[in-house]
C-alpha cells in the first residue's frame, strides 16, 4: 500500500502536467490561428500564378526550358525537408521524417546522391543522424517567423544546382494541412517541373466566362522562364505555410490528449488515495477498538 | 460597365484592390498603360513603380520588385515578390540596403553575388526615388 503522502504528491505533479498540456493547447490553438490566416492571405497569390502558368504552359508545349527538361542521367536528387522546430506534437514530424527517408533509400537504391535541404529543426536533426547523406542548407528556428524569402533562398538553391546539372530531382516534403485532424505527409516532385492539371484551368476559364487570346510581353518562352522558377518558390512557401499550420493542430490535438489522460489519471489516483486513506482509519479504529476490548476484559 | 479593377497581389497580403481609371505598370519592355478594356496581356514587370489614377482622380504610387501583370476581363493582376504603397515606404531601410549594396559591389571579390546585389541596389534606388518624390 503507498503512504498517504505519496500519493497526494503524485496527484499534485499530474494536476501540474495538466496545467501545462492546457496552456499548450490554448497557446497552439492561438498560433493555428494566426498560421490559417497566412495561409489564406497567400492563397490569392498562389492560385493567381498557378492560373497564369496553367495559360502559358499550354501555349508553349514542347519548350526547351532547362527546368522543363528531364535530365535523362538520374545522379543526384534533393529532398527539400519541412518540419516543425519543436516537439510535443504526436506523431507529425516522425510521419514526415519517415516519409522522406523512404524517399531517400528508395533513390539511393536506384543509384542516386540524395541530398537534404532542412526548414525545421526536427527535420535537420534527423537528418544528421542519417549516415552517407549529404545536407546542402538547414534553417532552424524560422518555422516561426516564415517569409517568401526563406523559401526563395531555399528553392533558389535547388533550381541553380537543377540548371547546372548537379541535380537532377528535386522533391518536397511536407505536413499537408487537411484538417484539424489530419495532417499526412505528402511528397511532391518540384523538379522536372510537371504542368499543374489542366482541368484547374478549365474551372478558371469557365469562371470568367469567354476570353481572347493572351498577348505576351516579352515573348512567350522568356516569360515561361521568369515565371516557373518563381512558381517553384511558391509551392516551396505552400509547403512551408501548411506544415506551419499542420504542427500546430497536430499538436493540439496531442495536448488535447494529454490534458484528457492526466485528468483519467487524477481520477484513479484520487480513488486510490480515498481507499488509502479510508484503509489506514479502519486499521487505527481495529486498534483502538481492540485496545478498548483489551480494557474492559 | 465597371471600372478598371486593380489588385496589387504579394505572397503576404494583397496590397491593392482598388477599381481605377488608369494604371501604369513597369514592363520589362518598357512602360506600359492600361485602361478600361484592354485587350488580355500578360507581361513580365522590372523593379520600378506602378502608377495608378483612382476614380476620385487621385495619382498614386506602389513599389514594385518586379513580377508580372495580367490583363483579363478588365482586372489588373499584379503579381509580386514584395510591393508596397509609396507612403509605407521605410526610408531609413531602403538608405541602409542602397549602402550595403553599393559595398558589396564596390568590393569586388569573388564571394560577392553582383546579379544580385545590383538587384538590390535598383530596388534601394527605386525605393528612394519614390520616398523623395512624394
Amino acid at each position: 500500500m503507498p503512504s498517504l503522502k505519496d500519493v497526494k504528491m503524485k496527484i499534485t505533479g499530474v494536476g501540474k502536467t495538466k496545467q501545462i498540456t492546457k496552456a499548450m493547447n490554448m497557446v497552439a490553438s492561438a498560433k493555428l490561428r494566426g498560421a490559417q490566416a497566412r495561409i489564406e492571405k497567400f492563397r490569392p497569390y498562389a492560385q493567381k500564378y498557378r492560373e497564369v502558368l496553367t495559360s502559358l504552359a499550354s501555349k508553349v508545349e514542347g519548350s526547351s526550358h532547362p527546368l522543363l527538361e528531364v535530365h535523362p542521367e538520374k545522379k543526384a536528387c534533393a529532398i527539400i525537408l519541412v518540419t516543425s522546430d519543436r516537439g510535443l506534437c504526436g506523431g507529425f514530424n516522425a510521419a514526415i521524417i519517415d516519409k522522406a527517408v523512404k524517399l531517400a533509400k528508395s533513390k539511393t537504391e536506384a543509384g542516386m546522391q540524395v541530398k537534404f535541404a532542412c526548414v525545421g529543426r526536427k527535420g535537420r536533426d534527423a537528418v544528421r543522424r542519417l549516415p552517407s547523406i549529404e545536407m546542402m542548407t538547414s534553417y532552424a528556428d524560422r518555422m516561426g517567423s516564415l517569409d517568401f524569402a526563406l523559401a526563395s533562398s531555399v528553392a533558389q538553391e535547388c533550381i541553380s544546382g537543377y540548371e547546372n546539372g548537379e541535380l537532377d530531382e528535386v522533391y518536397l516534403v511536407y505536413g499537408e494541412f487537411v484538417s484539424m485532424a489530419q495532417q499526412p505527409p505528402r511528397v511532391i516532385q518540384l523538379l522536372p517541373f510537371e504542368a499543374p492539371a489542366a482541368e484547374a484551368a478549365e474551372d478558371a476559364d469557365a469562371n470568367k466566362g469567354p476570353t481572347c487570346d493572351y498577348l505576351y510581353e516579352p515573348s512567350e518562352d522568356k516569360l515561361l522562364g521568369t515565371i516557373l522558377p518563381t512558381y517553384i518558390k511558391v509551392q516551396a512557401y505552400r509547403g512551408m505555410l501548411d506544415t506551419s499550420a499542420s504542427e500546430n493542430a497536430a499538436r493540439m490535438t496531442a495536448m488535447d490528449n494529454a490534458t484528457r489522460n492526466c485528468n483519467d489519471l487524477i481520477k484513479s489516483l484520487t480513488l486510490l488515495y480515498n481507499k488509502t486513506r479510508q484503509a489506514s482509519i479502519t486499521s487505527e479504529l481495529i486498534d483502538i477498538v481492540g485496545g478498548a476490548e483489551a480494557l474492559n476484559g | 460597365m465597371s471600372a478598371l479593377q486593380l489588385e496589387v497581389v504579394t505572397p503576404d497580403k494583397t496590397i491593392v484592390s482598388t477599381p481605377v481609371v488608369m494604371a501604369v505598370c513597369p514592363g520589362v519592355d518598357g512602360e506600359f498603360g492600361v485602361l478600361k478594356d484592354h485587350i488580355s496581356l500578360l507581361s513580365a514587370l522590372k523593379i520600378g513603380a506602378l502608377r495608378y489614377r483612382t476614380e476620385s482622380n487621385e495619382e498614386k504610387y506602389v513599389f514594385i520588385s518586379g513580377g508580372f501583370a495580367d490583363v483579363n476581363n478588365n482586372v489588373l493582376t499584379v503579381l509580386a515578390e514584395s510591393a508596397e504603397d509609396a507612403k509605407d515606404i521605410d526610408a531609413a531601410r531602403a538608405e541602409a540596403a542602397k549602402r550595403r549594396a553599393e559595398e558589396r559591389l564596390a568590393s569586388n571579390s569573388e564571394s560577392v553575388d553582383r546579379t544580385r546585389a545590383e538587384a538590390a541596389l535598383s530596388r534601394a534606388i527605386t525605393r528612394l526615388s519614390l520616398v523623395r518624390a512624394h
